[in-house]
């Protein structure tokens, strides 16, 4: 209402894809390129600490990459620049080959098709598990959408799908602030899926969870993986290992090492950063 | 689903006695202006006080209303909706100065001698253009209140003080004689309204059927509002801000909405109030009344539609009683309130009765 949405074609042409040879701009997110999301030299400084450090990072579409590192290296700022919560002061964000992130809001981002799932699991607790989901569906968002909206069939029957992928249907219609806390991570994912974002950002998705828990959860990533791209901040090697193909070491705001986790783990100065070495 | 059968017997039961209760007293409140018409020497007849009283305390249950959308739902306190609710009392004041005044200025202009009318008076004579007043005055400062604090983000306790401000800042203002509101004395010594004796009767009949009309509005308003998607927009706004708006909602758009819809029916009551009681005078912008009418939502139970209209019912009920019974009591007894309320009633009257049926 106060800005306008954002469309991503309203600018098609005149950023990066300028110098197309005659190729047709694909409407919505462009991938052209294989990328989906690409980090170019970020820095970003609180009070002259540097959170981040001239990062490079590039994931690619239906990817899932797994960002490990200790603590402070950056991986929820990293975040933050992502999602439009923090501003670089340096570098370029790119979501597809044309949408510079810098310039965009934390609502339009979310919008373009960005979504996150937070360290600590934010559910909406006074509203009901089906009521959670009903609010994250993709749809028309603006105030005058909201005070006239009544659910298709279409879309119940995607918020039945996606309460049963997340095994929360015996709980449709309970307050969401009565879950456990790992039926609310597993409510926060749901309220991702039904956003149908093209890029995940999940920070620690499995903390809290028991182990039957944690490994639903790492085949329903390897699930989506292909259809959507994701990016998981996690600390448990085990659920890392089963489930990234690719991963990232974060150390001192950029990035120390990248490959298999056998690469990285056999890397030197992974183990050094680890063990302090 | 498998919830207790109790739960679901008092559930069902719930709404059949919400409905019967609230029928009942929308009957007593459309019999009393009816009784207030009956000859005086009738046992049946209503004073003019008493409806001129519970006039009143209707006009400040909408207040109470519409200050529960903004804090009950969407989690933003006001201390200032007095504010609004003067500045469509003032609204409706111009137009019934002009009328007392007929062609003349109105009487404190005169002992200001002043020869012409302010700009902002143009017009007042007419009654569409005051009642026009009585929605754009306050609906046009909360709009741009509410942009600006919305886009900065302010919430909490400063959104509370920065409401706080404006009203004490409006008080000061309207004190002022120069401001052309009739300074510290306000505007009083009506007469007539659209043509009709202001103390007839029949005016006041009709006041109070308008009064109740606009509760009745405000409460289906309020109602369809917070049944629809915007509503749970709200609560979730209220609860978890940073993950709607991950979520890809613009909270600022909402917030400014139901800010300014609340603004809007506190003038409309503020509008009803002045001519009913007679009299409006900076006072109403005291940061005090806008603080009782928090009391009023906070005890009745917030984030319900009924809690408020309860709320402001029992404490301006009590106020009266007080007020003639123990006059230098009262304040440390709203006191008293707030606290107990607040220490053992966090879900007000309305929360109370609920978890007695739940038993």
């Amino acid at each position: 209402m106060l800005e306008p949405i954002l469309d991503p074609n309203k600018d098609a042409g005149s950023s990066r894809d300028a110098i197309s040879f005659g190729q047709r701009v694909e409407p919505g997110l462009n991938t052209r390129h294989g990328t989906i999301l690409t980090l170019e030299d970020i820095s970003v400084s609180f009070d002259g600490f540097k959170a981040l450090n001239n990062l490079n990072l590039y994931i690619g579409v239906g990817e899932l990459r797994c960002i490990i590192g200790p603590n402070g290296a950056g991986k929820t700022t990293m975040m933050d620049v992502i999602t439009g919560k923090t501003r670089p002061s340096e570098g370029q964000a790119w979501f597809g080959e044309t949408l510079d992130l810098r310039q965009m809001s934390e609502v339009q981002i979310a919008q373009a098709g960005i979504g996150r799932k937070f360290q600590k699991p934010t559910v909406f607790e006074a509203l009901s598990v089906f009521e959670n989901l009903e609010l994250a569906q993709k749809t028309d968002k603006s105030v005058w959408a909201s005070l006239r909206a009544t659910l298709s069939g279409e879309q119940k029957d995607r918020i039945g799908e996606v309460l049963h992928t997340i095994r929360l249907s015996g709980s449709a219609h309970r307050p969401a602030g009565l879950l456990s806390h790992g039926q609310k991570q597993f409510l926060e994912i749901g309220m991702l899926l039904v956003q149908d974002p093209q890029l995940l950002l999940l920070d620690e998705p499995v903390a809290g969870m028991t182990d039957a828990e944690t490994e639903f959860t790492a085949e329903l990533f390897k699930s989506l993986a292909g259809k959507h791209s994701l990016m998981v901040v996690e600390h448990d090697m085990g659920f890392v290992g089963s489930i990234a193909d690719h991963v990232t070491v974060l150390h001192q705001g950029s990035v120390l090492a990248e490959g298999s986790l056998e690469q990285v783990q056999a890397d030197e100065r992974v183990i050094e950063v680890y063990l302090g070495r | 689903m498998n919830q207790p059968l109790m739960v679901t017997a008092a559930q069902k039961a719930g709404p059949t006695v919400t409905t019967l209760v609230g029928g009942l007293v929308l009957l007593v409140l459309l019999a009393l202006p009816l009784l207030s018409l009956l000859p005086a020497d009738s046992p049946f007849q209503v004073s003019a006080y008493t409806l001129t009283l519970v006039g009143k305390i209707l006009c400040y249950a909408i207040v109470a209303l519409a200050l529960d959308l903004v804090w009950g739902y969407a989690g933003r306190l006001s201390l200032g909706h007095g504010l609004f609710f003067a500045l469509g009392g003032y609204a409706m004041g111009m137009y019934l100065m002009r009328q007392a005044s007929g062609d003349e200025l109105p009487a404190f202009m005169t002992f200001l001698s002043w020869t012409e009318l302010p700009w902002y008076w143009v017009g007042t004579q007419h009654f569409w253009w005051a009642m026009c007043l009585v929605v754009l005055a306050p609906g046009l400062l909360a709009l741009v209140f509410g942009f600006f604090a919305f886009r900065s983000r302010i919430k909490g306790v400063y959104f509370s003080i920065m409401t706080q401000a404006l009203t004490f800042a409006g008080m000061l203002l309207f004190f002022r004689n120069e401001t052309g509101f009739g300074g510290n004395n306000g505007f009083t010594n009506f007469r007539s309204i659209l043509g009709f004796g202001i103390t007839e009767p029949g005016t006041r009949a009709a006041l109070f059927f308008a009064t109740v009309l606009l509760l009745v509005v405000s409460l289906f308003l309020g109602w369809k509002l917070a049944r629809s998607k915007f509503g749970r927009v709200l609560t979730a706004l209220r609860d978890a801000e940073n993950r709607l708006m991950f979520c890809g909602y613009d909270p600022r758009g909402f917030k400014l909405f139901v800010w300014v819809l609340s603004a809007v029916l506190c003038g409309l009551a503020g509008a009803l109030y002045v001519p009913q009681v007679g009299i409006i005078n900076p006072g109403e912008m005291s940061p005090t009344n806008s603080i009782e009418a928090a009391v009023w939502v906070a005890l009745g139970g917030r984030g319900t539609l009924i809690g408020p209209l309860l709320g402001a019912g029992v404490v301006n009920g009590m106020k009266s009683w007080f007020t003639v019974a123990f006059p230098e009591y009262w304040l440390f007894f709203l006191g008293a309130l707030f606290i107990i309320v607040t220490l053992y009633l966090p879900k007000g009257v309305i929360g109370l009765l609920k978890k007695k049926a739940d038993q």
